[in-house]
Protein backbone atom coordinates (compact mmCIF):
# COMPACT_ATOMS: atom_id res chain seq x y z
CA UNK A 1 0.00 0.00 0.00
CA UNK A 2 2.88 2.30 0.95
CA UNK A 3 3.63 2.46 -3.32
CA UNK A 4 -0.04 4.29 -3.57
CA UNK A 5 -0.67 7.37 -3.34
CA UNK A 6 -4.57 6.36 -2.06
CA UNK A 7 -3.97 5.16 0.95
CA UNK A 8 -7.62 5.44 2.20
CA UNK A 9 -8.42 2.72 -0.65
CA UNK A 10 -9.09 -1.07 0.97
CA UNK A 11 -6.82 -3.05 -0.21
CA UNK A 12 -8.07 -5.49 -2.83
CA UNK A 13 -7.65 -9.24 -1.28
CA UNK A 14 -6.96 -12.61 -4.07
CA UNK A 15 -10.32 -14.13 -4.80
CA UNK A 16 -11.63 -16.51 -2.09
CA UNK A 17 -9.96 -14.61 1.45
CA UNK A 18 -12.60 -15.35 3.94
CA UNK A 19 -14.53 -13.06 5.63
CA UNK A 20 -12.82 -13.96 8.49
CA UNK A 21 -9.35 -13.30 6.82
CA UNK A 22 -10.10 -9.55 5.73
CA UNK A 23 -11.95 -8.75 8.99
CA UNK A 24 -8.94 -9.58 10.51
CA UNK A 25 -7.32 -7.60 8.47
CA UNK A 26 -9.22 -4.48 8.55
CA UNK A 27 -8.92 -4.73 12.53
CA UNK A 28 -5.16 -4.75 11.89
CA UNK A 29 -5.40 -1.53 9.91
CA UNK A 30 -7.38 0.15 12.41
CA UNK A 31 -5.38 -0.52 15.64
CA UNK A 32 -2.19 0.24 13.46
CA UNK A 33 -3.92 3.90 12.42
CA UNK A 34 -4.42 4.21 16.11
CA UNK A 35 -1.56 3.57 17.53
CA UNK A 36 0.03 5.87 14.77
CA UNK A 37 -2.28 8.67 15.66
CA UNK A 38 -1.39 8.27 19.66
CA UNK A 39 2.65 7.93 18.35
CA UNK A 40 1.98 11.59 16.90
CA UNK A 41 0.42 12.97 19.27
CA UNK A 42 3.03 12.06 22.09
CA UNK A 43 5.53 13.44 19.42
CA UNK A 44 4.20 17.20 19.41
CA UNK A 45 3.65 17.29 22.68
CA UNK A 46 7.05 16.32 23.65
CA UNK A 47 8.66 18.14 20.63
CA UNK A 48 6.73 21.04 22.14
CA UNK A 49 7.79 21.15 25.66
CA UNK A 50 11.04 19.82 24.94
CA UNK A 51 11.76 23.06 22.24
CA UNK A 52 10.20 25.23 25.31
CA UNK A 53 12.51 23.53 28.04
CA UNK A 54 14.98 24.26 25.64
CA UNK A 55 15.09 27.61 24.59
CA UNK A 56 14.30 28.29 28.32
CA UNK A 57 17.67 26.54 29.16
CA UNK A 58 19.75 28.56 26.41
CA UNK A 59 17.99 31.90 26.92
CA UNK A 60 16.87 31.98 23.51
CA UNK A 61 13.74 33.05 25.82
CA UNK A 62 13.64 34.72 28.53
CA UNK A 63 11.98 32.59 31.18
CA UNK A 64 11.88 35.59 33.09
CA UNK A 65 8.29 35.81 31.33
CA UNK A 66 8.07 32.71 29.62
CA UNK A 67 9.07 30.41 32.31
CA UNK A 68 9.76 26.81 31.49
CA UNK A 69 8.12 23.19 31.69
CA UNK A 70 10.09 22.53 34.40
CA UNK A 71 9.64 26.04 36.22
CA UNK A 72 6.11 25.26 36.02
CA UNK A 73 6.27 21.49 37.13
CA UNK A 74 8.11 22.71 40.00
CA UNK A 75 5.68 25.56 41.22
CA UNK A 76 2.65 23.15 41.11
CA UNK A 77 5.10 20.97 43.04
CA UNK A 78 5.05 23.69 45.45
CA UNK A 79 1.22 24.92 45.16
CA UNK A 80 0.27 21.10 45.97
CA UNK A 81 2.90 20.25 48.59
CA UNK A 82 3.52 23.75 50.39
CA UNK A 83 0.25 25.58 49.48
CA UNK A 84 0.08 28.89 47.58
CA UNK A 85 0.65 32.50 49.24
CA UNK A 86 -2.83 32.58 49.47
CA UNK A 87 -3.81 28.98 51.36
CA UNK A 88 -3.53 26.02 50.16
CA UNK A 89 -3.92 25.17 46.20
CA UNK A 90 -7.20 22.94 47.00
CA UNK A 91 -8.57 25.11 48.62
CA UNK A 92 -8.15 28.35 45.71
CA UNK A 93 -8.94 25.18 42.99
CA UNK A 94 -12.85 24.47 45.09
CA UNK A 95 -13.16 28.18 45.05
CA UNK A 96 -13.13 28.88 41.70
CA UNK A 97 -15.27 25.82 40.35
CA UNK A 98 -17.96 26.22 43.09
CA UNK A 99 -18.36 29.74 40.96
CA UNK A 100 -18.16 27.70 38.04
CA UNK A 101 -20.63 25.12 38.96
CA UNK A 102 -23.41 27.09 40.79
CA UNK A 103 -23.18 29.54 37.95
CA UNK A 104 -23.13 26.63 35.34
CA UNK A 105 -25.71 24.57 36.90
CA UNK A 106 -28.28 28.14 37.77
CA UNK A 107 -27.37 29.69 34.05
CA UNK A 108 -28.14 26.39 31.49
CA UNK A 109 -31.08 25.41 33.80
CA UNK A 110 -33.02 29.17 33.93
CA UNK A 111 -31.29 29.02 29.90
CA UNK A 112 -33.23 25.85 29.18
CA UNK A 113 -36.53 26.77 31.02
CA UNK A 114 -36.65 30.68 29.18
CA UNK A 115 -35.48 29.12 25.90
CA UNK A 116 -38.04 26.35 26.06
CA UNK A 117 -40.93 28.53 27.56
CA UNK A 118 -39.91 32.04 24.65
CA UNK A 119 -39.53 28.79 21.97
CA UNK A 120 -43.23 27.81 22.81
CA UNK A 121 -44.50 31.13 22.81
CA UNK A 122 -44.70 32.99 19.70
CA UNK A 123 -46.10 35.90 21.47
CA UNK A 124 -43.80 36.10 24.20
CA UNK A 125 -40.57 35.68 22.41
CA UNK A 126 -41.75 38.26 19.51
CA UNK A 127 -42.23 40.61 22.59
CA UNK A 128 -38.42 39.66 24.44
CA UNK A 129 -36.13 38.78 21.13
CA UNK A 130 -35.52 42.24 20.98
CA UNK A 131 -34.08 42.92 24.40
CA UNK A 132 -32.47 39.65 24.87
CA UNK A 133 -30.59 40.80 21.56
CA UNK A 134 -29.61 43.76 23.07
CA UNK A 135 -28.69 42.08 26.26
CA UNK A 136 -26.32 39.57 24.40
CA UNK A 137 -24.90 42.59 22.72
CA UNK A 138 -23.20 43.44 25.97
CA UNK A 139 -19.17 41.65 26.18
CA UNK A 140 -20.47 40.27 29.39
CA UNK A 141 -17.05 40.23 30.89
CA UNK A 142 -17.64 44.17 31.50
CA UNK A 143 -20.51 43.23 33.67
CA UNK A 144 -17.64 42.09 36.28
CA UNK A 145 -17.33 44.94 37.87
CA UNK A 146 -20.87 46.20 38.10
CA UNK A 147 -21.34 42.69 39.80
CA UNK A 148 -18.52 42.99 42.11
CA UNK A 149 -19.60 46.95 42.84
CA UNK A 150 -23.27 45.42 44.14
CA UNK A 151 -22.27 41.89 45.04
CA UNK A 152 -18.85 42.12 46.89
CA UNK A 153 -15.66 40.14 46.65
CA UNK A 154 -17.08 37.14 47.40
CA UNK A 155 -18.92 33.97 45.93
CA UNK A 156 -22.52 36.07 44.81
CA UNK A 157 -20.53 38.20 42.12
CA UNK A 158 -18.68 35.36 40.28
CA UNK A 159 -21.53 33.22 40.17
CA UNK A 160 -23.81 35.87 38.80
CA UNK A 161 -21.01 36.52 36.11
CA UNK A 162 -20.45 32.64 35.54
CA UNK A 163 -24.16 32.57 35.24
CA UNK A 164 -24.77 35.57 32.86
CA UNK A 165 -21.95 33.81 30.55
CA UNK A 166 -23.65 30.64 30.31
CA UNK A 167 -27.35 31.82 30.41
CA UNK A 168 -27.58 33.65 27.08
CA UNK A 169 -25.47 30.70 25.01
CA UNK A 170 -27.70 27.99 26.48
CA UNK A 171 -30.89 29.60 26.09
CA UNK A 172 -30.29 30.70 22.20
CA UNK A 173 -29.41 27.00 22.05
CA UNK A 174 -32.51 25.97 23.54
CA UNK A 175 -34.65 28.62 21.70
CA UNK A 176 -33.23 27.26 18.59
CA UNK A 177 -33.90 23.80 19.34
CA UNK A 178 -37.29 24.80 20.14
CA UNK A 179 -37.77 25.74 16.85
CA UNK A 180 -36.25 23.52 14.64
CA UNK A 181 -38.28 20.54 16.33
CA UNK A 182 -40.40 19.18 13.48
CA UNK A 183 -43.66 20.50 12.47
CA UNK A 184 -45.33 16.88 11.94
CA UNK A 185 -43.38 15.00 14.68
CA UNK A 186 -45.26 18.06 17.04
CA UNK A 187 -49.03 17.49 14.54
CA UNK A 188 -48.34 13.44 15.00
CA UNK A 189 -48.45 13.74 18.80
CA UNK A 190 -51.35 15.90 18.84
CA UNK A 191 -52.94 13.96 17.09
CA UNK A 192 -52.25 10.43 18.97
CA UNK A 193 -53.89 12.86 21.51
CA UNK A 194 -50.87 14.90 23.00
CA UNK A 195 -51.79 18.02 25.40
CA UNK A 196 -49.54 20.75 25.35
CA UNK A 197 -47.51 19.67 28.36
CA UNK A 198 -47.07 16.51 26.94
CA UNK A 199 -46.15 17.80 23.50
CA UNK A 200 -43.01 19.72 25.33
CA UNK A 201 -42.01 16.69 27.09
CA UNK A 202 -41.82 14.22 24.68
CA UNK A 203 -41.39 16.03 21.25
CA UNK A 204 -39.88 19.33 22.38
CA UNK A 205 -37.18 18.69 25.27
CA UNK A 206 -35.76 15.63 23.14
CA UNK A 207 -36.01 17.38 20.13
CA UNK A 208 -33.78 20.48 21.45
CA UNK A 209 -31.40 18.24 23.62
CA UNK A 210 -29.16 17.69 20.74
CA UNK A 211 -29.01 22.07 20.74
CA UNK A 212 -28.58 22.08 24.25
CA UNK A 213 -26.28 19.76 24.77
CA UNK A 214 -23.56 21.28 22.01
CA UNK A 215 -24.23 24.86 24.13
CA UNK A 216 -23.21 22.76 27.30
CA UNK A 217 -19.94 21.87 26.45
CA UNK A 218 -19.31 25.89 25.44
CA UNK A 219 -20.85 26.87 28.12
CA UNK A 220 -18.90 25.29 30.67
CA UNK A 221 -15.59 26.64 29.64
CA UNK A 222 -17.82 29.81 29.47
CA UNK A 223 -18.52 29.66 33.40
CA UNK A 224 -14.95 29.10 34.51
CA UNK A 225 -14.16 32.46 32.67
CA UNK A 226 -16.68 34.35 34.31
CA UNK A 227 -15.06 32.72 37.72
CA UNK A 228 -11.70 33.77 36.41
CA UNK A 229 -12.76 37.17 35.45
CA UNK A 230 -14.54 38.14 38.07
CA UNK A 231 -11.79 36.92 40.62
CA UNK A 232 -9.29 39.27 38.17
CA UNK A 233 -11.19 42.16 39.03
CA UNK A 234 -11.80 41.59 42.61
CA UNK A 235 -11.31 38.61 44.88
CA UNK A 236 -9.98 37.09 48.34
CA UNK A 237 -9.20 33.45 46.79
CA UNK A 238 -9.59 31.52 43.94
CA UNK A 239 -7.47 30.77 40.54
CA UNK A 240 -7.92 33.31 39.07
CA UNK A 241 -6.78 35.35 41.93
CA UNK A 242 -3.40 33.00 41.89
CA UNK A 243 -3.08 34.19 38.60
CA UNK A 244 -3.66 38.26 39.45
CA UNK A 245 -0.65 37.79 42.77
CA UNK A 246 1.52 35.71 40.02
CA UNK A 247 1.25 38.67 37.64
CA UNK A 248 1.59 41.01 40.45
CA UNK A 249 5.23 39.56 41.35
CA UNK A 250 6.08 38.63 38.06
CA UNK A 251 5.76 34.96 38.90
CA UNK A 252 5.94 33.22 35.07
CA UNK A 253 5.67 29.97 36.24
CA UNK A 254 3.00 30.58 38.77
CA UNK A 255 0.65 31.97 35.63
CA UNK A 256 1.17 29.39 33.70
CA UNK A 257 0.98 26.86 36.44
CA UNK A 258 -3.06 28.18 37.28
CA UNK A 259 -3.63 28.00 33.49
CA UNK A 260 -2.48 24.15 33.07
CA UNK A 261 -4.67 23.60 36.35
CA UNK A 262 -7.64 25.42 34.56
CA UNK A 263 -6.82 23.67 31.56
CA UNK A 264 -7.09 20.47 32.81
CA UNK A 265 -10.06 20.63 34.84
CA UNK A 266 -12.25 22.03 31.92
CA UNK A 267 -11.06 18.89 30.11
CA UNK A 268 -12.15 16.31 33.10
CA UNK A 269 -15.72 18.49 32.95
CA UNK A 270 -15.61 18.37 29.01
CA UNK A 271 -15.05 14.36 29.64
CA UNK A 272 -17.98 13.44 32.18
CA UNK A 273 -20.18 16.03 29.94
CA UNK A 274 -19.22 13.32 26.20
CA UNK A 275 -19.99 10.43 28.98
CA UNK A 276 -23.66 11.89 30.03
CA UNK A 277 -24.24 12.63 26.53
CA UNK A 278 -23.52 9.80 24.70
CA UNK A 279 -25.66 7.56 26.78
CA UNK A 280 -28.53 10.03 26.67
CA UNK A 281 -28.38 9.89 22.83
CA UNK A 282 -28.56 6.27 22.69
CA UNK A 283 -30.96 6.27 20.00
CA UNK A 284 -29.15 8.79 17.38
CA UNK A 285 -27.78 6.85 14.37
CA UNK A 286 -24.21 5.31 15.07
CA UNK A 287 -21.63 7.31 13.16
CA UNK A 288 -19.11 5.66 11.74
CA UNK A 289 -16.18 7.45 12.97
CA UNK A 290 -12.54 6.95 13.35
CA UNK A 291 -11.73 9.60 16.13
CA UNK A 292 -9.80 7.49 19.37
CA UNK B 1 -72.01 1.29 0.73
CA UNK B 2 -75.61 1.26 -0.22
CA UNK B 3 -76.80 0.04 2.75
CA UNK B 4 -75.22 3.30 5.05
CA UNK B 5 -76.09 5.77 2.50
CA UNK B 6 -79.12 6.11 5.13
CA UNK B 7 -76.75 6.87 7.61
CA UNK B 8 -74.98 9.91 9.07
CA UNK B 9 -71.54 10.47 7.08
CA UNK B 10 -68.29 10.03 8.73
CA UNK B 11 -66.80 13.05 7.17
CA UNK B 12 -68.66 16.26 5.63
CA UNK B 13 -66.77 19.00 4.13
CA UNK B 14 -69.80 21.12 2.83
CA UNK B 15 -68.81 25.16 0.46
CA UNK B 16 -65.52 24.94 2.59
CA UNK B 17 -63.03 27.36 1.53
CA UNK B 18 -59.37 27.77 3.14
CA UNK B 19 -57.52 30.94 2.20
CA UNK B 20 -53.88 31.40 3.78
CA UNK B 21 -52.94 35.21 4.83
CA UNK B 22 -49.12 35.90 4.67
CA UNK B 23 -47.16 38.14 6.93
CA UNK B 24 -47.30 40.97 4.70
CA UNK B 25 -51.14 40.56 3.77
CA UNK B 26 -51.42 38.15 1.00
CA UNK B 27 -53.93 35.65 0.73
CA UNK B 28 -53.61 32.86 -1.16
CA UNK B 29 -56.53 30.42 -1.44
CA UNK B 30 -55.63 26.64 -1.64
CA UNK B 31 -59.72 25.39 -1.23
CA UNK B 32 -62.57 26.71 -2.83
CA UNK B 33 -65.87 25.57 -2.81
CA UNK B 34 -65.14 22.17 -1.78
CA UNK B 35 -67.78 19.56 -1.08
CA UNK B 36 -67.17 15.82 0.13
CA UNK B 37 -68.85 13.30 1.61
CA UNK B 38 -67.23 9.85 3.11
CA UNK B 39 -69.88 7.38 4.66
CA UNK B 40 -68.99 5.44 7.87
CA UNK B 41 -66.66 2.10 6.23
CA UNK B 42 -65.89 4.22 3.27
CA UNK B 43 -62.22 4.09 1.43
CA UNK B 44 -61.66 7.68 -0.62
CA UNK B 45 -58.61 8.59 -1.81
CA UNK B 46 -58.21 11.73 -3.45
CA UNK B 47 -55.90 12.61 -6.65
CA UNK B 48 -55.08 15.97 -7.59
CA UNK B 49 -51.65 17.90 -9.42
CA UNK B 50 -48.92 18.38 -6.85
CA UNK B 51 -49.62 21.30 -4.59
CA UNK B 52 -53.24 21.85 -5.06
CA UNK B 53 -53.82 21.69 -1.55
CA UNK B 54 -55.00 17.85 -1.13
CA UNK B 55 -53.28 17.59 1.90
CA UNK B 56 -54.83 21.07 3.30
CA UNK B 57 -58.63 18.97 3.29
CA UNK B 58 -57.04 16.67 5.41
CA UNK B 59 -55.24 18.92 8.18
CA UNK B 60 -59.25 20.56 8.20
CA UNK B 61 -60.30 17.28 9.44
CA UNK B 62 -57.89 16.69 11.48
CA UNK B 63 -58.86 20.60 13.16
CA UNK B 64 -55.13 21.74 13.49
CA UNK B 65 -56.66 23.97 10.98
CA UNK B 66 -59.87 25.54 10.53
CA UNK B 67 -61.93 26.47 6.83
CA UNK B 68 -62.50 30.12 6.15
CA UNK B 69 -65.82 29.68 5.09
CA UNK B 70 -68.01 26.40 5.01
CA UNK B 71 -68.40 23.62 7.23
CA UNK B 72 -66.54 20.62 8.15
CA UNK B 73 -68.27 17.93 10.14
CA UNK B 74 -67.39 14.61 11.69
CA UNK B 75 -69.77 11.80 12.59
CA UNK B 76 -72.66 14.89 12.32
CA UNK B 77 -70.58 16.89 14.77
CA UNK B 78 -68.67 19.78 13.79
CA UNK B 79 -64.97 19.71 14.30
CA UNK B 80 -63.69 21.22 17.50
CA UNK B 81 -59.78 20.88 17.90
CA UNK B 82 -58.51 17.67 17.49
CA UNK B 83 -61.11 15.41 17.68
CA UNK B 84 -59.34 11.64 19.60
CA UNK B 85 -61.39 9.51 16.83
CA UNK B 86 -58.85 10.53 13.88
CA UNK B 87 -55.79 8.65 13.07
CA UNK B 88 -53.13 10.23 10.63
CA UNK B 89 -50.41 8.50 8.53
CA UNK B 90 -48.14 11.11 7.41
CA UNK B 91 -45.89 11.38 4.20
CA UNK B 92 -42.76 11.86 5.83
CA UNK B 93 -41.29 10.48 9.07
CA UNK B 94 -42.83 11.26 11.74
CA UNK B 95 -41.71 9.56 14.59
CA UNK B 96 -40.31 10.01 17.56
CA UNK B 97 -36.38 8.65 16.68
CA UNK B 98 -35.47 9.15 20.20
CA UNK B 99 -38.24 6.33 21.21
CA UNK B 100 -37.80 2.91 20.08
CA UNK B 101 -40.13 0.76 18.16
CA UNK B 102 -42.58 -0.07 21.17
CA UNK B 103 -42.23 2.91 22.77
CA UNK B 104 -43.27 4.60 19.60
CA UNK B 105 -46.55 1.98 19.35
CA UNK B 106 -47.47 3.05 23.08
CA UNK B 107 -47.08 6.78 22.66
CA UNK B 108 -50.69 7.09 21.61
CA UNK B 109 -52.47 5.41 24.74
CA UNK B 110 -49.86 6.67 26.99
CA UNK B 111 -51.27 10.51 25.89
CA UNK B 112 -54.55 9.07 26.16
CA UNK B 113 -54.08 8.11 29.91
CA UNK B 114 -54.19 4.56 29.59
CA UNK B 115 -52.10 2.40 32.22
CA UNK B 116 -48.36 1.48 31.35
CA UNK B 117 -49.46 -2.82 31.48
CA UNK B 118 -52.32 -1.79 29.04
CA UNK B 119 -50.49 0.52 26.63
CA UNK B 120 -47.40 -2.29 26.63
CA UNK B 121 -50.05 -5.10 25.79
CA UNK B 122 -51.67 -3.33 22.92
CA UNK B 123 -48.25 -2.32 21.43
CA UNK B 124 -47.21 -5.64 21.35
CA UNK B 125 -50.31 -7.26 20.15
CA UNK B 126 -50.03 -4.74 17.03
CA UNK B 127 -46.46 -4.78 16.30
CA UNK B 128 -47.47 -8.31 16.11
CA UNK B 129 -49.89 -7.36 13.52
CA UNK B 130 -47.71 -5.66 11.43
CA UNK B 131 -44.92 -8.13 12.01
CA UNK B 132 -42.50 -6.58 14.19
CA UNK B 133 -42.30 -8.51 17.17
CA UNK B 134 -38.83 -8.81 16.63
CA UNK B 135 -37.90 -5.47 16.51
CA UNK B 136 -40.02 -3.89 19.95
CA UNK B 137 -36.18 -2.42 20.98
CA UNK B 138 -34.63 -1.12 17.97
CA UNK B 139 -34.70 2.75 17.00
CA UNK B 140 -36.10 4.10 13.89
CA UNK B 141 -32.97 4.85 12.35
CA UNK B 142 -31.98 0.98 12.83
CA UNK B 143 -34.83 0.15 10.37
CA UNK B 144 -36.01 0.48 6.76
CA UNK B 145 -37.99 2.65 4.88
CA UNK B 146 -40.85 0.08 4.89
CA UNK B 147 -40.19 -1.29 8.57
CA UNK B 148 -40.62 1.96 9.67
CA UNK B 149 -44.16 3.15 8.08
CA UNK B 150 -45.45 -0.51 9.44
CA UNK B 151 -44.32 1.10 12.80
CA UNK B 152 -46.09 4.33 11.95
CA UNK B 153 -49.49 2.28 10.93
CA UNK B 154 -49.92 0.87 14.04
CA UNK B 155 -48.90 3.90 15.94
CA UNK B 156 -51.71 5.32 14.28
CA UNK B 157 -54.40 2.04 14.50
CA UNK B 158 -53.31 1.56 18.08
CA UNK B 159 -55.62 4.42 19.15
CA UNK B 160 -58.07 2.18 16.71
CA UNK B 161 -59.55 5.71 14.93
CA UNK B 162 -62.67 5.63 13.24
CA UNK B 163 -61.63 8.11 10.75
CA UNK B 164 -58.43 7.22 9.17
CA UNK B 165 -56.76 9.82 7.56
CA UNK B 166 -53.23 9.60 5.30
CA UNK B 167 -51.35 12.32 3.55
CA UNK B 168 -49.06 10.59 0.86
CA UNK B 169 -48.01 7.55 3.18
CA UNK B 170 -46.45 5.02 1.04
CA UNK B 171 -45.08 8.16 -1.81
CA UNK B 172 -41.37 7.45 -0.36
CA UNK B 173 -41.11 3.63 -0.89
CA UNK B 174 -39.71 2.05 -3.37
CA UNK B 175 -42.55 0.24 -5.84
CA UNK B 176 -42.01 -3.41 -4.49
CA UNK B 177 -42.60 -2.26 -1.04
CA UNK B 178 -45.65 0.26 -1.39
CA UNK B 179 -47.45 -2.69 -2.62
CA UNK B 180 -46.44 -5.06 0.31
CA UNK B 181 -47.77 -1.88 1.99
CA UNK B 182 -50.64 -1.42 0.00
CA UNK B 183 -51.61 -5.34 1.24
CA UNK B 184 -51.22 -4.91 4.79
CA UNK B 185 -53.10 -1.52 4.68
CA UNK B 186 -55.89 -3.12 3.22
CA UNK B 187 -55.96 -5.84 5.70
CA UNK B 188 -55.43 -4.03 8.95
CA UNK B 189 -58.17 -1.45 7.56
CA UNK B 190 -60.72 -4.48 6.59
CA UNK B 191 -60.75 -5.52 10.28
CA UNK B 192 -62.12 -2.59 11.39
CA UNK B 193 -63.63 -0.76 8.92
CA UNK B 194 -62.50 3.38 9.43
CA UNK B 195 -63.58 5.45 7.19
CA UNK B 196 -60.33 6.48 5.14
CA UNK B 197 -59.51 9.76 3.06
CA UNK B 198 -56.46 8.57 1.21
CA UNK B 199 -54.23 11.43 -0.44
CA UNK B 200 -52.12 10.34 -3.08
CA UNK B 201 -50.63 11.78 -6.86
CA UNK B 202 -50.63 8.17 -7.94
CA UNK B 203 -53.79 7.23 -9.89
CA UNK B 204 -53.21 3.36 -9.45
CA UNK B 205 -52.33 3.37 -6.19
CA UNK B 206 -55.76 5.34 -5.78
CA UNK B 207 -58.05 3.07 -8.05
CA UNK B 208 -56.15 -0.31 -6.08
CA UNK B 209 -57.07 1.10 -2.68
CA UNK B 210 -60.45 2.97 -2.71
CA UNK B 211 -64.27 2.64 -3.01
CA UNK B 212 -63.90 6.11 -4.81
CA UNK B 213 -61.65 8.22 -6.09
CA UNK B 214 -61.81 12.16 -5.86
CA UNK B 215 -60.50 13.96 -8.65
CA UNK B 216 -59.34 17.42 -7.95
CA UNK B 217 -58.83 20.66 -10.02
CA UNK B 218 -55.35 22.53 -9.91
CA UNK B 219 -55.31 24.80 -7.46
CA UNK B 220 -57.25 26.60 -5.79
CA UNK B 221 -58.60 23.28 -5.11
CA UNK B 222 -62.20 22.20 -5.56
CA UNK B 223 -63.90 18.92 -6.27
CA UNK B 224 -63.85 18.15 -10.33
CA UNK B 225 -65.52 14.53 -10.36
CA UNK B 226 -66.55 11.30 -8.31
CA UNK B 227 -65.62 7.94 -9.73
CA UNK B 228 -67.31 5.12 -7.89
CA UNK B 229 -64.46 1.93 -8.02
CA UNK B 230 -66.78 -1.28 -8.04
CA UNK B 231 -64.19 -3.91 -8.01
CA UNK B 232 -64.51 -6.59 -5.70
CA UNK B 233 -62.98 -6.73 -1.78
CA UNK B 234 -60.69 -8.42 -0.43
CA UNK B 235 -58.67 -7.10 -3.22
CA UNK B 236 -55.14 -8.57 -4.07
CA UNK B 237 -53.27 -5.29 -5.00
CA UNK B 238 -50.41 -7.10 -6.65
CA UNK B 239 -52.53 -8.48 -9.48
CA UNK B 240 -55.40 -6.15 -9.25
CA UNK B 241 -53.74 -3.87 -11.65
CA UNK B 242 -53.59 -5.88 -14.37
CA UNK B 243 -57.48 -6.99 -14.39
CA UNK B 244 -59.19 -4.89 -17.51
CA UNK B 245 -61.37 -3.32 -15.23
CA UNK B 246 -58.90 -1.60 -13.25
CA UNK B 247 -56.92 -0.64 -16.36
CA UNK B 248 -60.14 1.13 -17.33
CA UNK B 249 -61.08 2.73 -14.37
CA UNK B 250 -57.62 4.50 -14.71
CA UNK B 251 -57.43 5.57 -18.28
CA UNK B 252 -61.04 6.94 -17.65
CA UNK B 253 -60.14 8.96 -14.38
CA UNK B 254 -56.56 9.95 -16.02
CA UNK B 255 -58.14 11.44 -18.96
CA UNK B 256 -60.13 13.62 -16.72
CA UNK B 257 -57.07 14.24 -14.55
CA UNK B 258 -54.87 15.05 -17.23
CA UNK B 259 -56.17 18.46 -18.31
CA UNK B 260 -55.52 19.66 -14.11
CA UNK B 261 -51.95 17.99 -14.15
CA UNK B 262 -51.20 20.01 -17.14
CA UNK B 263 -52.61 23.34 -16.30
CA UNK B 264 -50.75 23.05 -12.82
CA UNK B 265 -47.47 22.28 -14.50
CA UNK B 266 -47.96 25.17 -17.11
CA UNK B 267 -48.68 27.51 -14.22
CA UNK B 268 -45.69 26.20 -12.50
CA UNK B 269 -42.98 26.53 -15.18
CA UNK B 270 -44.34 30.16 -15.95
CA UNK B 271 -44.11 31.25 -12.63
CA UNK B 272 -40.66 29.95 -12.47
Amino acid sequence: MTDTPLENIAPIFRAGTSDAEIEAAALKAIRRRKHAVLFWRLVILVGILGAWELAANRLWIDPFFYSSPSGIVMRLYEWITEGTAEGSLWFNLWVTMEEALIGFFAGSIAGVLVGIGLGRNQFLSDIFSVYIKAINSIPRVVLAPIFIMIMGLGLASKVALAFIMVFFVVFANAFQGVREADRNMIANARILGASNWQVTRTVIVPSAMSWIFASLHVSFGFAIIGAIVGEFVGARFGIGQLISIAKGTFDAAGMYAAIILVMLVTLLAEMIMTMIETRLAKWRPQQHTDMQ
Amino acid sequence: MKDNASQTPAIELINVSRRFVSPTGKSLTALRDFNMVVEPGEFVAVVGPTGCGKSTTLNLVTGLARPSAGEVRLMGGPVNGIDPRVGFVFQTDALFPWRNVIDNVMAGPLFRGKSHAEATRSARDWLARVGLSRFEQHYPHQLSGGMRKRVSLAQTFINEPEILLMDEPFSALDVQTRTVMHEELLRLWAERKASVIFVTHDLEEAVALADKVYVLTAGPATVKSVYPINLPRPRVVADIRYEPRFIEYCRTIWEDLRDEVEMSYRRASQAA
